[in-house]
């Protein structure tokens, strides 16, 4: 794993639905400042910096390295672009932190964004090719038919994917950063609201947000502040397109999750695993990657998310941030999924903080459940 | 005054005229030194406001202090131009003597410096840009004389551009497609295998993913299948005949990849996992190198497949 790495800085922005205020530089410049704000830095205190966001259809910028070189005080510094679909976020921390483990730097800085009120992410997902006649509409078209063939497979009830869209909704009251707040969530709401591409319904999905995260990334020699350390970290992809490919408990995933937990000597994650921050775009994603990441056997996932043990209170509270079912700026949505492990260990996360957390799982999944990125943090040392 | 008085025949009670009062080139109105200042300075294109004994200032000037009574000092001072809405009444049909011919919102409008607000037309564009706190800038006529007027109206700073961005390709379905193509042209699914793995591929390609090696070996495929999964989309899509609408991933017999495809002929919630379907063409002389060779996949009615 290389030279030890810690976050020692977070910032985000509040998320939601149209920052009208500011510009897109603005907007990650906000983030960067509250992080070297946390880690009590300057921007002279940065070596280099790695930004990432969603496909370059989904704003329009093409280069958004060369755009917020400024912004981001990269003047004179390396700075690059990491591009992974929806999973970027998680792997723009990873390229950071690979740039400590791997002694070239000291300070990084790590910084996703995504200003979803500028564009439409469903048109850019949904550009058809000339010859070819698709008929996937945006992400919920992609998904619903893997959450249907989880649904057979396993045989769980229909209200397990309200359970989690409660349940996320309910931890992001506590969060206030938080995009979606509703006070007043329950079933009989979201059971009430209609199906855009069955199974999932209008109150599963996440939302469309503007926002950026940051985080500084330090070696151990460079550390300011309370630092999260990093356990492990995994990346792993897979084709998608591949006979005999399993869509709804990809390879992919299992490869990923087995390897960061053997970095972080994790041997049951249910057990060994204080909080867990995981990519849920879905509200059914839960259980389907309680089984992918090893929190569940096969088929069984569902019952940990029916019997309470994912909630704030639980004995594995998975994103006690809200998730990505209450916040999804979506380039930024799995750094925020990494940031979230690191204040959680860093005891750092205000009302959502899981008492005692000294190991949290950080999870992005993006395109088509083919790129997988994972850290674990921890508050002790390695 | 004449009247323009006209009267109609018929019972006494339905007797009518229009009957109009108007000065001959209006009234005049001296203005005095601080209301006469405020109109002067509109004319070249500025706008002051005048100090109050305790230091406020007030836009529109006024001369007297309507809080003490006292006279106002002689003192000036420009504000501005930009403001911030405070309040605002919505216009969706003006009338003939309001300054737009198109809907506008009146406001109150703090401008910046001011302690005071001033009404105002505000041209938005539309209704739903209006808000409390919108920043807006005076509009000016190109030709002033001194009135309130001389501002057509206010509009909202630049808070947004529009920035298109278009990309053309000439996109050519390279060798694989073009032989899936070729094999659709003519009502049939062309596969391939891979002669490392097995593993059958529809549409026709000349690598195996999996093994990465070159795959050389075609196969014709029948164009019936096993519906494996799908979704019923109620969001609706230029793309889509009409909502709600299924996408379906089919397994075609004899292959070991499904392919997306739409789903018809069978109402969506009486579409099942397992559900067998085969290809609906269109008439052979509509046919194209094209998918849109295949309306869509319907149930054969066969017994469902087990999954």
């Amino acid at each position: 794993m290389g030279n030890r790495c810690a976050v020692i800085g977070v910032g985000q922005t509040y998320y939601t639905t149209k920052r009208r205020d500011v510009s897109i530089a603005g907007l990650v410049r906000e983030a960067a400042v509250r992080a070297l704000e946390d880690a009590g830095l300057t921007w002279k205190d940065i070596d280099a910096v790695v930004v990432g966001k969603a496909p370059d259809l989904f704003e329009g910028v093409m280069m958004p390295e060369a755009y917020l070189a400024d912004a981001l005080g990269a003047a004179g510094k390396p700075m690059m672009r990491v591009h992974t679909a929806g999973s970027v976020g998680g792997s723009t921390a990873l390229v950071g932190a690979s740039l400590i483990q791997g002694g070239v730097h000291d300070r990084v800085l790590v910084v996703a964004f995504e200003k979803q009120s500028e564009s439409n992410a469903t048109w850019a997902l949904s550009t058809h090719l000339p010859f070819s006649a698709s008929l996937v509409v945006g992400a919920g078209g992609y998904f619903a038919p893997h959450i249907r063939e989880y649904m057979r497979r396993s045989g769980a009830p229909d209200h397990i994917g309200t359970l989690v869209a409660v349940k996320d909704r309910q931890n992001a009251l506590k969060n206030p950063y938080a995009h979606l707040k509703i006070p007043q969530i329950s079933r009989e709401m979201v059971e009430s609201t209609p199906m855009l591409w069955e199974p999932i319904r209008y109150l599963e999905t996440c939302p469309s947000s503007d926002g950026a995260c940051a985080m500084v990334l330090s070696s151990e020699k460079a550390v300011t502040g309370t630092p999260a350390w990093v356990l492990g970290t995994a990346m792993r992809s897979e084709p998608i397109f591949r006979a005999g490919r399993d869509t709804v408990n990809p390879q992919g995933g299992k490869d990923c999750a087995a390897d960061v937990y053997r970095q972080a000597g994790i041997a049951d994650p249910r057990r060994d695993i204080d909080v867990a921050e995981v990519y849920v775009p879905f509200s059914w994603y839960e259980p389907m990657w309680l089984e992918n990441l090893g929190f569940a056997a096969e088929g069984e996932g569902w019952k940990l998310t029916e019997g309470g043990a994912t909630a704030l209170d639980g004995d594995i509270p998975w994103n006690a941030s809200g998730g990505v079912l209450s916040s999804n700026p979506i380039g930024a949505s799995g750094l925020i999924r990494f940031a979230e492990a690191a204040l959680q260990v860093r005891g750092m996360a205000g009302e959502h903080q899981v008492d005692g957390a000294r190991r949290a799982l950080g999870h992005a999944y993006g395109g088509g459940a083919q790129f997988f990125a994972m850290w674990m943090v921890g508050s002790d040392k390695p | 005054m004449p009247s323009d008085a006209t009267t109609s025949p018929g019972s006494p009670e339905d007797l009518v005229a229009d009957h109009v009062l108007e000065f001959p080139g209006g009234y005049t109105r001296t203005t005095g030194p601080v209301i006469g200042r405020f109109l002067t300075e509109l004319r070249d294109g500025r706008i002051v406001g005048v100090r109050t004994a305790d230091g406020r200032t007030l836009v529109p000037p006024l001369e007297y202090d309507p809080q003490t009574g006292e006279a106002v000092t002689g003192e000036f001072t420009e504000v501005g131009p930009a403001g911030t809405v405070e309040s605002w009444s919505w216009v969706g049909e003006p009338r003939a003597g309001h300054p737009l011919d198109r809907p506008f919102a009146w406001a109150l409008i703090r401008l910046d410096g001011a302690d005071t607000s001033l009404v105002h037309a505000v041209d938005p564009g539309d209704a739903r840009a209006m808000r409390r706190g919108l920043r807006v800038r005076p509009r000016w006529k190109s030709s002033r004389s001194g009135h309130i007027t001389d501002i057509e109206s206010f509009v909202p700073e630049v808070t947004k551009i529009v920035s298109p961005v278009r990309m053309e390709y000439r996109v050519r379905p390279g060798r694989a497609l073009a032989r899936f193509l070729e094999g659709v042209a003519r009502g049939v699914f062309l596969g391939c295998r891979c002669g490392s793995c097995h593993k059958v591929y529809v549409p026709y390609r000349l690598s195996c993913p999996e093994c990465g090696v070159a795959i050389s070996e075609e196969v014709e495929l029948p164009d019936t299948g096993t519906i494996t999964t799908f979704a019923i989309n109620n969001l609706p899509d230029p793309r889509a005949p009409q909502v709600p609408f299924v996408s379906a991933y089919i397994l075609l017999d004899g292959s070991d990849i499904p392919m997306i495809a739409l789903v018809g002929d069978v109402p969506a919630h009486e579409v099942r996992q397992g559900m067998r379907v085969r290809a609906v063409w269109v008439p052979e002389e509509e046919r194209t190198a094209s998918m849109s060779n295949i309306k869509w996949f319907a149930p054969t009615g066969e017994p469902d497949a087990e999954l």
